[in-house]
């Protein structure tokens, strides 16, 4: 049972909307020791997460309603996943186990009584995939539905600390993004300067998912990749929408080593609202006579087009051979290249 | 003396994820029946829809992100089973490797986070074993996961190499995966590898790999228990509380179990109490008796999903799989039962429904054969040849994907036209394990194996039950798809 708090922890609590789990189990990579002992470093106490506390059934709602009722200090409340409203609005599509309320209720009453609100990952921001297509649960963010504000908890909510819903927004998010913004709470360190319009932390929504991806030099030259598991820039066939993405996932290792693009396959734009409904197939481009329709963030198309046709008659044979393989064909040489 | 039933309703059933809640009908100091609900719904094969054929490799592998990489798998092979799609060596081999890094992170997670910490509730303060249980396994600070934890994470910057990230990779693909591999990236496999065998045989199961995938019966096994003082490994702890809490006796489920085959290395079939069959994909079908969903019974291939929340009869937003009509239970004591390992053959043929026990013992064995399993398969790598082909058109029509996740068997079938995804159905592992009742009435894996578990006085989130519960290591957010 969670004891009455004292002032100089931080008290957390986490909940599991209608998730995936994959937060959590992005967050446990946290550091390579675990999102616990990553949090505790800045003096954040677990009060309950549903994966990595010992407290079960009524152990674990006696906690939740101490949090609720205001009988122990919410300094900050996580959710993970979308919140369900459906059916016809009764919250009903998702019920917390053994207590007989709708998940959508336990989020509202805490949310009234945290210092801060965090939505963990694009579902708890902004709807995520649970919201996509005809959106059967009547799925949504905290604070946003897709773009728009009206999301469960109203579109004028503000916590305690008087700040929006954070959105630590990705499918999932990066482990650092979770531990970082977290430990900044702890800190104190955010105010509304911290977030960028959509209530994502600037830490990684400043950067773009393009940013050190180790295809740029194939970017430069628009080498492109045409085949799953090709070397090129994913961006011209098959679907990159990293140059549009919010995210340092190419600055900062995912899982020691990896990256989506780097890992060989389109970047999404996990980050944004509505990712889960882009207006073609995911891992195509969407073109106009040629042109991809997602151009880079803030470049405007003639300049790009010129660019492009620049840069391709540019491609040294090295770029060009290499980005039609799945592993380097032709190795840079001051001189060049002869076959043998 | 018999009284009147008591009903209990537990839940949350943290850990893995929450959305369980289970009735328990308590008579004479024991469940009498078990009522298992899944009270989550969030319409995955709704949502599928309509969209372009190859949307299934973004959206189908967000139904989890405990085992993401096992319904990418499902979805890739239903897409190629469609296309006739073909795979070169080095596309199977990279696909059996981020699979069997998620199945052994899984089985290492589900004992030291989800099944362990309960060993060391404070019910279990007079065992003598408690205090080494207390500082090996508590929640939260426990050095098992404390030491054990850093170890998975770096064992899954296997997965940053091979699949970019993890939870929600794109990088398997129909015709093989997206990333090649270098020379030099293959070593920096090995040596991940090299660094998570050696913290398992340090801490998990003070022995070697070798040893322990070795052990050929029960006594054997006993005999391994025996050898060193009961707290020298995690496993041997386990063990000696097993004995002293006799989760032999606990937990016994159908006896009928299922796998369909897994990396080439673990034979697929039906185990039906004491012969092996052929494990046919289309006896399969999914009843909604008990289930908030229209419809009758009917195979996964033209199933459908339309929630009906106000049906009486309803219980849990989980359909009832079956196979040719009957209950089966799945997951790593099915796989190994099946393919025929030694010691859980003598388990089962000792136990004809498992238990508790022989759950976790299976998992921690299937853990030891993946992991030398995979350095083969890295070292068969081929860096300068092909890593996918892809498919030039995967025509319409039905295809079938199945997987062996951590958790049992995994299906996926879908139904394209023009392009578009037409119908789209998936059985989960936990589906199988966790389904309500069906249409004869019959309960479904763990309703059969609460049956019997012991509620003492005054409990209202009864420990044993919650040991067969993680028994199972349920995965609710993909049963609730
Ligand atoms: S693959 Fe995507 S992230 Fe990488 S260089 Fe091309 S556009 Fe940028
Ligand atoms: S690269 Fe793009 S899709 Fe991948 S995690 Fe980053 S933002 Fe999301």
């Amino acid at each position: 049972m969670a004891a009455s708090s004292s002032s100089d922890t931080f008290n957390l609590l986490w909940l599991q909307a209608a998730s995936c789990g994959g937060c959590t189990m992005s967050a446990l990579a946290a550091d390579d020791t675990e999102l616990l002992r990553s949090l505790e470093r800045f003096g954040i106490r677990m009060l309950w997460h549903p994966s990595l506390s010992e407290e079960s059934g009524t152990e674990a709602l006696s906690i939740l309603e101490d949090c609720a009722s205001g009988r122990v200090r919410l300094d900050c409340l996580c959710v993970e996943g979308s919140v369900l409203l459906g059916p016809q609005g009764s919250g009903r599509f998702q019920m917390l186990s053994g207590s007989g309320k709708p998940m959508m209720e336990w989020i509202s009453r805490l949310a009234a009584q945290a210092s801060t609100v965090v939505a963990v990952g694009s579902c708890a921001a902004f709807g995520g995939v649970p919201a996509a297509g005809h959106n059967p649960t009547d799925a949504r963010g905290l604070q946003y539905s897709g773009w728009d504000l009206g999301g469960a908890l109203g579109k004028t909510f503000r916590s305690g600390s008087g700040l929006p819903v954070v959105n630590i927004a990705g499918c999932a998010p990066h482990p650092g993004w979770m531990v970082e913004t977290l430990a900044a709470l702890a800190l104190g360190n955010i105010s509304a300067e911290h977030l960028d319009a959509l209530g994502r932390p600037r830490t990684y929504a400043d950067h773009l998912a393009h940013h050190g991806c180790g295809r740029n030099e194939f970017y430069e030259f628009k080498a492109s990749a045409a085949r799953p598991s090709d070397r090129g820039c994913l961006m011209e066939n098959l679907g990159c929408r990293a140059t549009q993405a919010p995210g340092d996932c190419n600055i900062r290792r995912w899982n020691g080593y990896g990256s989506c693009t780097d890992g060989g396959y389109a970047c999404i734009n996990c980050t944004s609202p509505c990712f889960e409904t882009p207006s073609g197939p995911f891992q195509e481009t969407a073109k106009v006579a040629g042109i991809p329709v997602g151009l880079p963030v803030d470049m405007p198309k003639a300049w790009f087009v010129a660019l492009a046709a620049l840069s391709k008659s540019a491609t040294p044979q090295r770029v060009r051979t290499n980005a039609h393989a799945d592993h380097v064909i032709v190795p840079p040489a001051r001189k060049p290249f002869k076959s043998p | 003396m018999t009284q009147n039933p008591t009903r209990l309703i537990v839940g949350p059933f943290n850990r893995v994820e929450g959305d369980l809640e289970v009735t328990l009908d308590i008579q004479d100091g024991a469940v009498a029946e078990a009522r298992v609900n899944a009270p989550l719904y969030r319409g995955f094969e709704q949502i599928l829809l309509g969209r372009p054929a190859a949307d299934c490799l973004v959206i189908a592998p967000r139904i989890c992100g405990i085992c993401s990489v096992s319904q990418s798998v499902a979805a890739a092979r239903a897409l190629a089973d469609l296309g006739q799609a073909s795979m070169p060596d080095n596309g199977s081999l990279a696909t059996n490797l981020i699979l069997a890094c998620e199945n052994a992170a899984d089985h290492l997670t589900h004992f030291m986070l989800f099944f362990a910490p309960d060993l060391a509730r404070s019910c279990y303060s007079e065992h003598p074993w408690f205090q080494t249980a207390r500082r090996r396994f508590a929640a939260g600070d426990g050095e098992c996961a404390r030491t054990l934890l850093p170890a998975r994470a770096r064992f899954l910057h296997l997965m940053g190499l091979l699949a970019g990230k993890w939870p929600h990779s794109l990088a398997l693909q129909p015709g093989g995966v997206t990333k090649g591999i270098d020379p030099g990236e293959k070593i920096r496999l090995l040596s991940i590898l090299a660094e998570f065998r050696e913290a398992l045989e340090t801490h998990l199961f003070a022995d070697s790999l070798e040893s322990i995938a070795a052990l050929n019966g029960i006594a054997a096994l006993e005999a391994w228990a025996d050898a060193a003082p009961f707290d020298r490994g995690d496993f041997r702890l386990f063990l000696h509380i097993a004995r002293h809490l006799n989760f032999t006796g606990l937990g016994s489920g159908p006896g009928r179990f299922i796998s369909s085959g897994s990396f080439g290395l673990f034979a697929p079939g039906v185990w039906d109490r004491d012969a092996l069959t052929v494990f046919d994909p289309t006896q399969v079908t999914e009843d909604h008796a008990h289930s908030w969903m229209e419809g009758t019974t009917a195979s996964p291939s033209a199933g459908k999903t339309i929630p009906s929340p106000d049906k009486p009869e309803g219980y849990s937003w989980c359909k009832a799989p079956r196979l040719a009509g009957q209950v089966a239970e799945v997951g790593a004591l099915a796989r190994q039962m099946v393919d025929g390992h030694p010691l859980i053959r003598d388990l089962i043929k000792t136990r004809p429904g498992g238990s508790v026990q022989d759950r976790v013992v299976a998992r921690l064995l299937e853990l030891a054969r993946l992991i030398p399993a995979m350095e083969t398969w890295i070292r068969a790598i081929r860096p300068a040849e092909p890593f996918c082909f892809p498919p030039t058109d995967l025509g319409d029509g039905p295809g079938t994907g199945l997987v062996e996740a951590a958790r049992g068997t995994l299906g996926h079938w879908i139904g394209l036209d023009g392009g578009r995804i037409a119908h789209y159905q998936i059985i989960a592992p936990t589906t199988w394990n966790f389904s309500p009742r069906d249409a004869q009435g019959n309960p479904g894996a763990l309703e059969m194996a609460l049956a019997g578990t012991p509620v003492l006085p005054g409990e209202t989130t009864p420990v044993a039950v919650q040991h067969v519960v993680r028994s199972f290591d349920p995965c609710m957010v993909c049963t609730v798809h």
